[in-house]
């Protein structure tokens, strides 16, 4: 399965926070025959051990759930009323197809009212929250036979591809840096590199970044990189919030990064003649960099992220070539970071 | 004392390096061992086989400042806020950017070329430049480039009674820590001069995870409103007043043992003190508390006028009693032990 | 039942100061060695050889705490934990002293713009230096409210969460024959941020976690659309804002009730958290839920709780308590 396809099976597995194992079954299958370990802690995050040189611990850390629906009650008509589990944009779930995880999976809509029967005054408001809910064609008996409050609704997605090297779909935030993971991986299965390197594809960042705390605390590393999405360049996006698709992996500088990281990483960058950017971060929030470096005594943490467009809604537009060269990026480093340099992370 | 060279050193949060430094230099002579962690706090050791309780004082590096995001096609800077920053305060201040000191200005449209609505409206972050006299963005480029991060240019000086600077948070704390390591005890002593307080509480916690103690002082520079236009409920604290004790903040409630005691130090020794009167803002007091089994703790801190603004006013006998009062609570912990139920 | 728990409610601890009631739990509590760690959590222990799991109910209310006392002797406060300062005017707050007072208001033009500034506590002095003879700043109050018995359903303020302390220790004195290790905490300042919840899971480092707590209702008048009801049984939670229920946890808590009889519901709750929210980020990670009371009126001086959905969740904490995990 080359990296577009694994692209494709990942973001189409329905694995919101909390219930990751369609797509954390499916990466851990992908990263058994390249990695020496691979296992699942107790929240569910995998964690694959590639052994390099002994040099020093790196944690690279992606997380493989993806924002979701849950059933919060049914109506007496049968209309599933749901609540989120992460952040949604509301205005992007008019007439959006759904797959409700019951003990069937059940086809539903989010259901929007014609613009026939709405008056100008309503057409000019963005729906909001309490509006929505979720149409599965049954009356209510049989709706409660077959779903529960508190199971899961999964946004219908397939990828699509577009011209070039761009893609869109649901849930490349953040799988596609999974994606990049794994192109990391099979690039070190091809070299010695220095580092021992612990990938973990992360749970539960969406609702406050926790399997990357847990996971940091239990491989406890001497250096971490974190990979995450940002935003793309779009019209009306301010020029330092969004970055070129096709341009190479963002490079955080800010809090969130070891200053020695952030240096290391452009040195291997220009060695080895990969495309990058680099972001004026001001605060560590927002991705799992902010867990992983305040884990037990602390760790040196970097931030290397894929630019996105239309981050969290179904059709996140990215270019594969960014993944490939993030995937790069990371194996360069993990290869050239020496002993010497670990050792200095501590020396400021 | 070093208050003056610590105010004027330049460090914000993830950019301590000057500050880290200079005390570095201070502390060296008088503690047994100094050595960083990989987040870039700076840790003294004094007396680590002593008997004893083992006792960590804290305080941080860190200021707020400012990060340069983009440079503008006509040379002028776009920038955002690292740590809370009011963006009122900025508007006609002079800056510091980078390790050059490179100088810049926040400037704003002349009230001239101002419509009579626009004189009311707040002047948000994404409304402030920062002109470095630079013609275009190339000639910018040479000075200055994204990630780079910038100080109020505010001089300390002696102010009527009182002193002004910038940065008294929180190195009016870091100046009382490196006071407290000319002086000896009876148990062991961790000097934690920590990093990203202001972006997070970030370097606390696992400093204190690290170290372990069984109790910890937080030595902070915390808000005075004691001004015109404040109601007495709402002054917080009061300069010159002694230094204030947190009984409760929006990140920790201090331990009411270490509270009880420190007011009962102060007493027998006639010391100043007062209760700091809100409860808002957090500490590292935050995250040390909660390091691994708990941590009893509490902050104590400086009063300062116009805090997280270029000019912050604070009182040097607050800052002389606060060392006083804390070098008397380490001799009580290394005398009666911490006696926490 | 009842009686523990208008003992338990009508006792007066806001987050910080937790004494009182943490020594009503202890006097309930005489057939166990029990101990108090730094923060002042109250921990119960039954060891075994198999899974050790940590039980949980928090022992603080919301509150207030005094900021300054004025000329007059009337008092300036802020809140402790989650508290709707239009709930307050005229309330009555109780300090750990005894000293009762009523929450008045300054004058307002309009009542929706109250705000926590314009509230204040009077104890009934002529002066600041009377005032000081009775509080001072620091000082911490709960608020007042008898407990009501309607029958099925009991009213109080602090139902949130001596509910489960009460719970909790039905729990330690009715035990099941069990090989599991069974460690009932009692924490502090869960409403504070689940603080006392973090520590205590570190020092105790369980195989899994287990919180009681309240949970909102959907069931009252044009109320906000959640199915969960009063008599309706217990509460099994599957997500509020600090925790997604282990699916393994989740499951087999309704495996257990179904198995068992018990009434039971599912709870999704879209705001709020748990003890359990901080249990299980512990160290490498805890699978953990939270066995739910149904609560009207959250937060108010008027939680109403159920007592068939008392009975319901006592008997699904034991089954939990005794049952073979992997």
């Amino acid at each position: 399965m080359d990296l577009a396809e694994l692209l494709k099976s990942l973001s189409e597995a329905s694995g919101v926070s909390g219930y990751e194992t369609m797509p954390a079954d499916l990466i851990a299958e992908r990263w058994l025959p390249m990695a020496d370990e691979v296992r699942k802690d107790a929240l569910g995050n995998v964690i694959a051990f590639k052994k390099g040189k002994g040099h020093g611990k790196l944690l690279l850390a992606a997380h493989i759930d993806e924002i979701g629906l849950m059933v919060k009650k049914i109506d007496d008509n049968g209309f599933i009323r749901f609540a989120t589990v992460g952040g949604f944009d509301f205005r992007t779930l008019v007439a959006q197809e759904v797959t409700v995880h019951g003990r069937e999976k059940l086809r539903g809509v989010i259901g929007a009212k014609p613009p026939h029967l709405q008056s100008p005054s309503e057409q000019k408001k963005a729906y909001e929250k309490d509006e929505f809910y979720i149409d599965v064609g049954l009356k209510k008996e049989k709706v409660e036979e077959l779903v529960r409050v508190g199971d899961i609704i999964t946004i219908n997605r397939e990828v699509q591809k577009l011209s070039g090297n761009r893609y869109a779909g649901k849930s490349f935030d953040d799988r596609a840096c999974v994606v990049m993971l794994t192109a990391c991986l099979e690039r070190l299965t091809e070299v010695h590199h220095n580092l021992d390197v612990y990938l973990v594809a992360t749970v539960q960042e969406e609702v406050g970044t926790r399997g990357a705390a847990v996971s940091a605390y239990s491989v406890n590393p001497d250096l971490a990189i974190a990979v995450d999405v940002c935003h793309g360049e779009f019209p009306g996006v301010r020029a330092d919030r969004g970055f070129g698709l096709g341009k190479g992996p963002v490079i955080s500088m800010g809090p969130d990064t070891h200053p020695k990281i952030l240096e290391k990483l452009k040195e291997v960058a220009d060695e080895a003649k990969i495309p990058y950017q680099l972001e004026a971060s001001t605060s560590a929030r927002g991705t799992d960099a902010w867990s992983i470096q305040i884990a037990r005594n602390g760790v040196a943490c970097a931030l290397v992220s894929l630019p996105l467009r239309y981050m969290h809604t179904s059709v996140e537009t990215l270019d594969l070539a960014d993944i490939k060269e993030g995937g790069r990026l990371l194996a360069e480093f993990a290869l050239k970071a020496d002993r010497e340099f670990v050792e200095g992370l501590p020396c400021f | 004392m070093f208050l003056k060279e610590l105010s004027e050193a330049r460090g914000v949060s993830s950019r301590e390096h000057e500050v880290r430094d200079l005390i570095r230099e201070y502390i060296t002579p008088h503690v047994d061992e100094v050595f960083n962690d990989s987040l870039g706090n700076l840790y003294g050791v004094k007396g680590k086989d002593k008997p004893g309780p083992k006792v960590m004082l804290a305080a941080h590096m860190d200021e707020v400042g400012l990060m340069i995001t983009t440079i503008e096609k006509n040379g002028l800077l776009r920038f955002q806020p690292v740590g809370g920053i009011d963006p009122r305060v900025l508007v006609s201040k002079p800056v510091y950017i980078g390790k050059d000191k490179v100088v810049g200005v926040i400037g704003a449209k002349a009230i001239h070329l101002q419509r009579p609505e626009e004189r009311t409206q707040v002047l948000g972050f994404d409304d402030l430049y920062i002109d470095i006299g630079a013609v275009d963005d190339d000639s910018a480029k040479k000075l200055v480039k994204p990630g780079d991060v910038a100080t109020f240019a505010t001089s300390f000086g002696e102010m009527g009674d009182l002193v002004v600077g910038k940065a008294f948070d929180d190195r009016a704390g870091c100046t009382a820590l490196v006071e407290l390591t000319k002086l000896e005890f009876n148990c062991p002593v961790y000097f934690v001069f920590t990093v990203q307080e202001e972006v997070g509480l970030r370097g606390a916690g696992p400093a204190a995870y690290r170290v372990g103690p069984d109790v910890c002082l937080v030595l902070e520079g915390t808000t005075a409103s004691d001004v015109a236009g404040t109601d007495e409920e709402g002054y917080s604290t009061t300069v010159g007043a002694g230094p204030a004790v947190s009984v409760m903040d929006r990140s920790v409630i201090a331990h009411p043992k270490v509270v009880g005691r420190l007011f009962r130090l102060a007493e027998e020794h006639g010391v100043p003190i007062q209760n700091k009167r809100t409860i808002t803002g957090g500490t590292d007091a935050g995250a040390i508390s909660l390091s691994r089994e708990g941590v009893p703790t509490a902050p104590i801190a400086v009063p300062c006028r116009y805090i997280h603004s270029p000019v912050t006013v604070m009182s040097k006998s607050d800052l002389e009693h606060m060392i006083k009062l804390v070098e008397l609570f380490v001799h009580d912990i290394a005398d009666k032990g911490v006696d926490f139920e | 039942m009842k009686e523990l728990l208008k003992k338990l409610t009508q006792a007066c601890g806001p987050s910080g100061s937790e004494q009182c009631i943490r020594e009503i739990i202890k006097s309930e509590l005489p057939n166990y060695e029990t101990r108090t760690d730094a923060l002042g959590n109250l921990i119960v222990e039954k060891k075994g050889p198999k899974s050790k799991i940590m039980f949980s109910a928090h022992m603080d209310e919301i509150g207030i705490i005094v900021t300054h006392i004025d000329k007059e002797g009337f008092l300036r406060f802020d809140f402790i934990g989650g508290v709707n300062p239009f709930y307050l005017p005229g309330e009555r707050v109780q300090f750990q002293n005894g000293t009762l007072g009523v929450i008045g208001v300054e004058k307002l033009d309009k009542i929706a713009d109250l705000q926590k500034s314009n509230l204040y506590i009077d104890i009934g002095v002529e002066s600041k230096e009377e005032a000081m003879k009775l509080v001072k700043i620091g000082d911490t109050a709960c608020f007042t409210s008898p407990f009501i018995d309607l029958g099925n359903r009991l009213v109080s303020k602090a139902m949130d969460n001596r509910v489960a302390c009460a719970l909790l220790i039905k729990l330690m004195q009715e035990l099941p024959e069990t090989d599991n290790h069974i460690v009932a905490v009692f924490t502090v300042q869960e409403e504070v941020g689940l603080r006392g919840a973090k520590t205590a899971a570190y020092g105790i480092d369980p195989d899994y976690g287990l919180a009681i707590d309240v949970t909102a209702t959907g069931d009252t008048p044009k109320a906000m659309t959640m199915d969960v009801s009063l008599g309706k049984g217990a509460a099994i939670k599957v997500k509020d804002n600090s925790l997604l229920a282990h699916p393994y946890v989740k499951d087999k808590l309704v495996e257990l009730a179904e198995a068992n009889n018990i009434p039971y519901q599912m709870e999704v709750l879209e705001f709020g958290g748990t003890d359990a929210g901080a249990i299980h980020l512990n160290r490498e990670g805890v699978p953990s839920g939270v066995i739910s009371v149904p609560t009207r009126y959250v937060h108010s001086r008027s939680e109403m709780v159920d007592v068939r959905d008392l009975d319901a969740a006592l008997a699904l904490a034991k089954a939990f308590a005794k049952v073979d995990l992997k």
